[in-house]
């Protein structure tokens, strides 16, 4: 699934590298604990949360994630997409609760770690 | 021994924003060495997670990095209040961290678990009041 598609399905806002909604996603994540998310190693891979702070950057970074999707209508600071842009990870914002936003990724084909 | 490139970093404790600074150029360097992607997720966890940790729990510390022609070492040292039972704080799951550090969405038991996952071998050595060293070793 292409980012492009995400954000069309999660009607989110694109806030980081609108030059690469073509990357495509392969697997999804969906968590507010960083470790919970560092146990798990998937290549081209998106993170949903609910955190914001410069850590789920810094996660999504060594986990060479392509993109995180904040849910609830969080609003990351502009140190938090200064991080993200200089690593190429696209920052997609929802008003979608973690569950739905999860939900609808999964039903419409996007695998977790399994 | 020849062509081991030796790397230093000061974790600052007080800041937990730039945590995970000495990790992301850990990263970069071995990508600029070639190094396969898996390999450098391995290591860049396995440190990150130990640098979380030196932030949460010792007040930052050191790291020493060695890239030997056919492992990569880290070294993780701190002055902070030590781990009075290893055996415990390995436990997926056991965690002393306080709220505050739960709500930055670490604390949850799984950072020592985590570098172990990701580490060929890790030895933790810690003396409470004085402080814990880790050794990691990625077999390249």
């Amino acid at each position: 699934m292409k980012i492009r598609e995400i954000q069309k399905l999660l009607s989110a806002n694109v806030l980081t590298c609108t030059d690469r909604l073509d990357t495509d996603v392969r697997s999804a994540c969906g968590s507010d604990m960083m470790s919970d998310v560092l146990a798990y190693v998937k290549d081209q891979a998106v993170l949903l949360t609910g955190l914001v702070n410069a850590q789920v950057v810094r996660t999504a970074e060594m986990m060479d994630m392509v993109c995180i999707v904040f849910v609830r209508s969080k609003k990351p600071t502009d140190e938090i997409l200064a991080l993200a842009e200089q690593n190429g990870i696209a920052i997609l914002t929802t008003d979608l609760r973690m569950y739905d936003a999860c939900g609808i990724l999964y039903a419409s084909g996007l695998q977790g770690a399994l | 021994m020849a062509d081991v490139l030796r790397l230093h970093f000061t974790v600052d404790g007080e800041d937990f924003t730039s945590a995970g600074e000495a990790s992301a150029q850990v990263k970069k360097k071995l990508r600029q060495m070639g190094y396969d992607p898996e390999l450098i997720r391995r290591v860049s966890i396995a440190m990150y997670e130990g640098e979380i940790n030196m932030v949460i729990h010792a007040g930052g510390g050191e790291a020493d990095i060695c890239i030997y022609p056919d492992k990569i070492e880290i070294l993780l040292s701190d002055k902070g209040p030590g781990i009075a039972d290893i055996a415990l704080a390995m436990r997926a799951g056991y965690s002393t961290a306080p709220e505050t550090v739960r709500n930055l969405g670490f604390g949850a038991g799984m950072g020592l678990p985590n570098m172990k996952r990701y580490s060929d071998f890790m030895n933790v050595e810690s003396v409470v009041g004085e402080g814990t060293k880790v050794t990691m070793i990625i077999n390249t």
